[in-house]
This record gives C-alpha cells, sequence and structure tokens, in this order.
C-alpha cells in the first residue's frame, strides 16, 4: 500500500517539473503562437544558474541553512532575464515570416545554449544534494520518502495554481487572453502587443527556469538535461494539447504516472511507451485532448 | 518550346565541370580527401531526400536522423544475422527499412500543422534512439556494431584479402566512385520528381495548402508520399555511409544528427534544389575542421544558424543567384 | 432543372446563427449573385457548401445526390470548384503552373512523380489557353506573386474553371480592385461562364456588379434568405433597400 503511495507521490513529483516546463511551452504557443526549441535549455539554465549560486553560498558547509532554499529561485529569475532579452532580439524580427524560420532560430538557439552551459559551467554535473539532504525524509508507511520531494510537489501545485489565478483573475491575464484569441484585435483596441509578447515570453521561461530550480536539488544540473526534457514536454503538451494550460496540467499528470509505472516496470521501452500513449491520443483527438487547432 | 526543360545554361556548365572535378577527384587529391568527399556526397543525398520535404512540400523535420539511423542499421543487421556482404543487399535493405519506418512516422506526422509536425518528427527520433541504445543485445548498445567492408556490383569489385592498407585505396577508389555514381543517380530521379506533375502537386501545397485541397489535391496523402520517399532517400544514405565508417552507433539516430542534416540544408539554400547538396559537402568539411579547432563547434554551428536565419536566409546557393542575378542587370541600370 | 439544393442548412459560430436553417436552390446553367452585408451568412453559406467547414444540421444535395458530409475532394469530383475572397495561389509557382496544377489533378496525373511535368504538352496547350481566355497569357511564366491584384483575382478564378466544375462559386471576384478593373473582369468571367456552361453563384458586394452581371440576386441578411429575385425586384424589395443596398458601396 505505502508503495503505491510512493509510486503516486513519485507521479506527482514528475509531473510538478513537467508542468512547470511545458505549461510555459504551452503559455508561449498560446500566446505568441511560437514553439521555442530552446525552452529546454532555460530550464537546463535555470538549473545551472540555481545549482551554481547555491553552491558559491554554501562553499564546503556540509549542511543548508533554511535561507539558501530561498535562494533557489534565483534560477527561474535567471531564465526569466534571458528570455526578456532573447525575445525582442531574435524572435521579434521573425514574427511576419513563415513558421519555418522561427523553429531553425529557436533551434539555432539550443545548440548555442548547449554549448554555452559547457562553457560556463565545465562539462560535469552541478549538484547541491546538500540542499535536497537537507530536508530529511518522512516516513509513510514502512518506507522512506525524502520530504523534498514533497517540496516540489507543493511548488508545482501552487505555479498551477498560481497561473490560473494569473492568467483568469487579473488584468494582465486578461490582456494576455484577448491577444492569444486576436492579436489584432488586441492590438487595435490599444494593447501593446509587443511588451505582451516580451511579458509572456518571459513569464513562460520563468516557469522552466522555475522547473529547473526546484528539481536540482534532487537531479543536479548535468549537460544534455534540456534536450531530454523538451521531448517530454513535447509529449505533455502532444497529449494535453498545444495552447492550453489545463491541457498542460492534465498531459502532466498523465506522463508523470506512466513515466513513474513505465520506469519500474518497463525501464527499456519507457520512451517508447510514453509516445505510444500520445501517438494513441492523436489518433483520437488531433489536436490533443484540450488543444486549439 | 522545348517540352524537356534543360536547367539554365548557367547551372548545367557548372554541373557538368562539378561533375568533371569529382570524377578526376581520387587521381588529383590524396585518399584521405577522397574519402572525405564520399561522406559529403552521402550526406548531400540525404540532404536531397530532406529537401523534397522542407524546400518542395513546406514539412520542417527535425528527426530525420531516424531514417539515416535505419539504413544504417539495416546494413548491420545484414551483417550480423544473414552474414552476407554485399553492397546490393546493403542498399536493398537500408532503403526498405528505412522506407517502412518513414511510412509509419510519416503516418502519425503529416496530418499536423508545420509545428506540430516538426516536435512529432523529433519525438519519434528520440524514441527510435533511445529503443537503439537500450536494447543492447541486438544493437551493440553504445559501442555499436561493425560492419566490414562489402563487395560491390555482386561480388565483382571486392577489397583484395589480407592487405590492411587497401582499406584505404578501396574506400578512396572503388567505393568512392560507387557513391558518385549512385549520388548522380539520386540527383537525378529527386531532379525529375521535383519537377513532376507529383512534384508541382507537393509545392502547391506548400504554396497553398487549402487551395490545393479545393483543386482536388488530398494533402495529406501527398504529403505522406513525400516523407516516404524522403525517408527512402536519406535510408539510403545511411546505408551508404556505413562502410565509410565501419561501424555504426547510436549517435547518428540522435537529434543532433537531425539537427545537422536541417543545419546543412539550410546552409546550401533549402529554397533551390542544388542548395543542399552543396550545403551537406560544405557542411562536411566546416565540421570536420572545426571538431578540431574547438570543442564547442556546437554553438558555432548554433551562431551560423541564428546568422543565416536573419541574414541569409536563401543560403549559399540562394545568395549566390541573388547575387548572380543583380550582376547581369547591373548594366541596364 | 435544379443543381444544387440546400434543407434547412445551419451553421452556428458560438451564439450566432451564421447560416440559419437556409432553404438555396440554385438552378442549372444560371448566373446568380449572392448578396448581403458583412456577416450575413453568404461566405460561411459557400463554405458549408465546398466542404470547408462542416455543418452543424441541413442537408445539402447536388445533382440529386446528397453530399452534406462528402470530402472536399469528392465535391470536387462531382464537379463543384470555388474561388477565395482573399486571394489563393500558389505564389511561388507560375502563372502556368498554378493552373497546369488544376489540370493534372483534374485528370488524376498528380500521381505521377517519374515524368516532367513540361512534358505534357495538352495540359500545357490546355492551361495556355485558359490562361488566354482570361487574359494572363502575358504573365505565363511570371510567379503568381508577381502579378497585380486584378491579374491575382483573375487566375483565382481561372484555377477554379481549368477544373471544369459544372457549378461554380466566386466569392467577391472584384474586391480589392480599382473601379475601371472590375468591368473587364466580369466581362472575362461572364463569358467563360456562359462559353463553358458553368452555373455560376457570384457573391459580391457591388451592386453595379450585381444589376449588370446578374439575372438573378439572392439576398442574405443575419443568416437567412431575405430575399429572391430579379434585379428589378430587389430594387423594389423594401426589406432588402433598408437593409442591405443602404449599406452598399456605389462605385
Amino acid at each position: 500500500m505505502d508503495t503505491l503511495l510512493i509510486h503516486i507521490l513519485n507521479s506527482l513529483l514528475y509531473a510538478s517539473v513537467l508542468f512547470l516546463i511545458a505549461g510555459g511551452l504551452s503559455l508561449i504557443y498560446g500566446v505568441m503562437r511560437i514553439v521555442n526549441m530552446a525552452h529546454g535549455n532555460l530550464y537546463a539554465f535555470g538549473a545551472y544558474t540555481s545549482a551554481w549560486a547555491v553552491g558559491r553560498v554554501l562553499g564546503n558547509a556540509p549542511s543548508a541553512s533554511p535561507a539558501l532554499y530561498a535562494l533557489l529561485p534565483v534560477g527561474a529569475v535567471a531564465a526569466a532575464g534571458l528570455g526578456a532579452l532573447l525575445e525582442p532580439t531574435l524572435l521579434r524580427p521573425l514574427y511576419k515570416r513563415a513558421e519555418e524560420y522561427q523553429l531553425l532560430i529557436t533551434f539555432g538557439l539550443l545548440l548555442i545554449l548547449e554549448d554555452l552551459m559547457r562553457l560556463i559551467w565545465g562539462p560535469y554535473p552541478l549538484s547541491v544534494s546538500a540542499l535536497y539532504e537537507g530536508l530529511g525524509s518522512l516516513s509513510i508507511g514502512e518506507s522512506i520518502y525524502p520530504t523534498y520531494n514533497l517540496v516540489v510537489i507543493v511548488v508545482g501545485g501552487a505555479a498551477a495554481a498560481g497561473l490560473w489565478a494569473f492568467v483568469y483573475r487579473t488584468q494582465f491575464g486578461v490582456v494576455l487572453r484577448a491577444t492569444s484569441q486576436n492579436m489584432r484585435m488586441a492590438s487595435a483596441l490599444g494593447v501593446n502587443v509587443n511588451r505582451v509578447y516580451v511579458e509572456a515570453f518571459t513569464l513562460g521561461c520563468f516557469m522552466a527556469g522555475l522547473g529547473g530550480a526546484i528539481v536540482v536539488p534532487q537531479q543536479g544540473a548535468v549537460l544534455g538535461m534540456g534536450p531530454d526534457a523538451l521531448i517530454l514536454a513535447f509529449v505533455v503538451v502532444v497529449i494535453g494539447g498545444l495552447g492550453s494550460l489545463e491541457g498542460a496540467l492534465i498531459g502532466a499528470l498523465m506522463v508523470g504516472v506512466v513515466r513513474e509505472f513505465g520506469i519500474t516496470f518497463f525501464p527499456e521501452i519507457e520512451l517508447a511507451v510514453l509516445y505510444l500513449m500520445a501517438a494513441i491520443v492523436l489518433l483520437i483527438r488531433p489536436a490533443g485532448l484540450l488543444g486549439r487547432a | 518550346m522545348n517540352p524537356f526543360p534543360v536547367p539554365p545554361r548557367r547551372v548545367t556548365i557548372i554541373a557538368l565541370l562539378a561533375l568533371l572535378a569529382l570524377l578526376l577527384a581520387p587521381f588529383a587529391v590524396p585518399p584521405y580527401q577522397t574519402v572525405l568527399l564520399s561522406y559529403g556526397l552521402v550526406f548531400a543525398i540525404a540532404a536531397l531526400g530532406f529537401n523534397l520535404l522542407l524546400g518542395y512540400t513546406g514539412l520542417l523535420s527535425f528527426g530525420h536522423s531516424a531514417y539515416f539511423g535505419v539504413g544504417a542499421y539495416a546494413v548491420a543487421f545484414i551483417v550480423k544475422y544473414l552474414g552476407i556482404e554485399s553492397m546490393e543487399v546493403f542498399i536493398l535493405g537500408g532503403v526498405l527499412a528505412s522506407a517502412v519506418v518513414a511510412a509509419l512516422f510519416g503516418f502519425l506526422c503529416v496530418r499536423y500543422t508545420r509545428i506540430f509536425f516538426g516536435i512529432l518528427t523529433l519525438a519519434l527520433s528520440q524514441v527510435l534512439w533511445s529503443l537503439t541504445y537500450k536494447f543492447f543485445w541486438y544493437t551493440g548498445g553504445s559501442d555499436g556494431l561493425r560492419v566490414p567492408t562489402p563487395h560491390l556490383v555482386a561480388g565483382a569489385v571486392r577489397m583484395a584479402r589480407g592487405a590492411a592498407e587497401d582499406k584505404l585505396g578501396f574506400l578512396s577508389h572503388r567505393y568512392y566512385y560507387y557513391v558518385l555514381v549512385l549520388f548522380v543517380l539520386c540527383v537525378a530521379v529527386m531532379w525529375v520528381i521535383v519537377h513532376s506533375p507529383f512534384g508541382k502537386a507537393l509545392q502547391a501545397i506548400r504554396d497553398n495548402e487549402t487551395r490545393a485541397e479545393f483543386v482536388g489535391v488530398q494533402v495529406w496523402r501527398y504529403r505522406w508520399v513525400a516523407f516516404l520517399i524522403s525517408g527512402a532517400f536519406t535510408g539510403l544514405a545511411g546505408a551508404l555511409w556505413v562502410p565509410l565508417n565501419g561501424l555504426t552507433t547510436p549517435d547518428i539516430m540522435h537529434w543532433t544528427f537531425s539537427g545537422e542534416i536541417v543545419f546543412f540544408t539550410v546552409l546550401g539554400g533549402f529554397q533551390t534544389f542544388f542548395g543542399p547538396v552543396i550545403g551537406a559537402i560544405v557542411f562536411n568539411y566546416l565540421k570536420t575542421f572545426a571538431v578540431g579547432y574547438t570543442v564547442y563547434w556546437q554553438m558555432f554551428l548554433g551562431v551560423v544558424l541564428v546568422v543565416l536565419v536573419l541574414v541569409l536566409p536563401s543560403g549559399i546557393v540562394g545568395t549566390a543567384n541573388r547575387l548572380a542575378l543583380r550582376l547581369r542587370r547591373a548594366p541596364a541600370t | 432543372m435544379s443543381i444544387l439544393e440546400t434543407d434547412k442548412l445551419t451553421k452556428y459560430f458560438g451564439e450566432t446563427h451564421a447560416v440559419d436553417h437556409v432553404d438555396f436552390t440554385v438552378t442549372e446553367g444560371e448566373v446568380l449573385a449572392l448578396i448581403g452585408s458583412n456577416g450575413a451568412g453568404k461566405t460561411t453559406l459557400v463554405n458549408l457548401i465546398s466542404g470547408l467547414i462542416p455543418p452543424d444540421s441541413g442537408t445539402i444535395r447536388f445533382q440529386g445526390a446528397d453530399i452534406t458530409s462528402a470530402s472536399i475532394h469528392k465535391k470536387i469530383g462531382l464537379g463543384i470548384a470555388r474561388s477565395f475572397q482573399l486571394v489563393n495561389l500558389f505564389d511561388q509557382l507560375t502563372t502556368l503552373d498554378n493552373v497546369a496544377l488544376a489540370l493534372f489533378s483534374r485528370d488524376g496525373k498528380t500521381r505521377k512523380l517519374l515524368t516532367l511535368s513540361d512534358a505534357d504538352t495538352a495540359v500545357r496547350d490546355e492551361a495556355m489557353a485558359i490562361l488566354q481566355q482570361f487574359g494572363l497569357d502575358a504573365r505565363a511564366r511570371m510567379a503568381a506573386r508577381g502579378l497585380s491584384q486584378g491579374e491575382r483575382k483573375l487566375l483565382d478564378v481561372a484555377v477554379a474553371y481549368a477544373l471544369r466544375p459544372k457549378l461554380l462559386f466566386l466569392d467577391e471576384p472584384t474586391s480589392g480592385v480599382s473601379t475601371r478593373e472590375k468591368a473587364p473582369i466580369m466581362d472575362i468571367i461572364t463569358s467563360v461562364v456562359r462559353s463553358g456552361k458553368i452555373t455560376a453563384v457570384i457573391i459580391e458586394h457591388d451592386m453595379d456588379v450585381v444589376f449588370t452581371y446578374c439575372p438573378r440576386i439572392v439576398a442574405m441578411h443575419q443568416g437567412a434568405i431575405l430575399a429572391d429575385g430579379t434585379p428589378e425586384q430587389i430594387r423594389n424589395n423594401e426589406q432588402v433597400t433598408a437593409n442591405l443596398l443602404g449599406t452598399q458601396a456605389h462605385s
């Protein structure tokens, strides 16, 4: 029974991180109709930045003070900052051009960021396991479960709730939704579309960076984590539908569950199982479960 | 009016000169250079296949490494499980296997809009990569599978046994010409395909999907066939690549290789017929040079790609065409 | 003999009745205009009949056969074709190739991938003949995106015409074109339609064009047919003048 509970908690853990990444991807697509191929690298950038910052402050101290946990989100801020820089310089010139060019330029960005992280932080993984162990563990039945995992789940849930509130309850959210539904009309009504775009992009990057920041105590920051995360985020948006935050949530939950049980029972082909599920969803509902065309 | 469209004279002359240069290469340059050129020609065949989808049908695939890899592993499996070392069997097996996989993946991918299409192709090729990596008892895992030098033309052309140095000689002469012949064949076949009524239908789909539907072209069916042909060409390239490399590993199924295919096609100019061919050959030299120079050559590729998109979207050949056009017009103004 | 009949054809977009239980009949061989202010449902009706969007309820019969849920491909095969309000061409193909493609498709030749399209002289000659009918033969070798707006509108119609349809829908064939170009365009269209014995339904906003070229006029308003008759009858119809003609652009 408690193994089942642990499986469920692990599923929620994956789902939380996936929601942050895929939700950011979907938000950006929903508002701007672009897919950032380098989105996974922003997640990785968040992870690296947080790991580096905490590592610097931690030095060689064996234990982690609570303040360090507060430092973790710095990765999210860094990723957001990077996004705010990239949108006006690399993406805006291409809005009027065919979609292929956005994919191409963001793919080029993916290549640049991969090597940039290697250049800055070297080829070896960065770890902040002190933060992971620092919170200890809980007993669940006869097993023990790391408390930090629960923190991730809570953050993921809070992010989902916060995002929902932000998009559906704030003034900015209204503007965001209006621009996403009809950019020309919003512009005609006086909305500064350029500003909305950079703000939406920054928010999406913030979410990806936050995903990286909160997962880094558990997994460390390692080269290649970006594109790997992107592939998984793609499964999530394929299942849940691109452009829908609810879809990202449902997709993330489904992928989290399948991933957890897949890793336990079919470790070799867990990625294939995930994509089989995505393929089945696509055959039934081509736009994803909640997607917009 | 001439019913058989000969490409503009300038292009024909350049192409013939290039062909002459390619024919004479083994006698003019050291064997190492000829082998390098063989790699370039192999990638050029992959680029031709890839660009049928991108330049002519308007579909940007980020997963073409899958078909290259399937072609390569088909060859490795033929050696491992059937013990056959005939190049013709390699080619047949490689093309068939990659066509089957392309048919399957294409079925899933071509119903979708361009961004979704890109995502799906990337994801599916990564699934294949992970399977190749993990089922190591079949595929040799990260060590890959070795493939001995095959015999060509049903055994008529062989590497001399026992002479270790002859491998380089074999590859830089006999195998090089084999690849060259297939390259010329591929260029000719692809040329006909893109100038056929089918090819026009693909371009119509690229330009205006709705209108294509409304002149009676069933869009997703045509995209699927294009996908199949594209995969088969790329699979052929994979099959030709293995004997050069002597070995096939999961690396060529990884998304990074898909990215290289995209890169050299865009570098050469995806809006022209010969652009991708030139881009593949140039890229091959670029990569060989850059990898020896720096560890961060992926960043170099990325920067070049960004610059290409922002400043020179028509690539090498496209830009050259524009310049030539401008030079020809200049005297009149 | 009616070539097309719709029976209570309906399409909702959310709350709006874009097309509201419309019974629309077209007689074989006629040329009729479909008029109405923006949002009246004209384009939606054509979109439903031509297969771009599926209806919510109602039926469509073409030459007696039920085509309500038929695919676009099937409808093209049966002989229904259309042009578009916002010009829909294959911009990177030449003018000749735009028309030739329609011919290849019509004749089932688009499956051929190992023969050169330029080698098919029959198709090429027929395409040139069509271009001549539309006055576009001088532009045969130019890429479609290089044509003027008027030429693009004509090409849009030519591509649909090349399918040799039985029923042709023309969605605002003169919109966006300067006044003095309108008459020549409509002259070409009507002469081509008449000589080909094609039934034509023309969506138009320009009432001068409508009254000059169309012996039957169907007026729509808020998703329903308001009036249906000759130019005289429409001109004298109070509902039509109140709702539509007052807001029509006279050139």
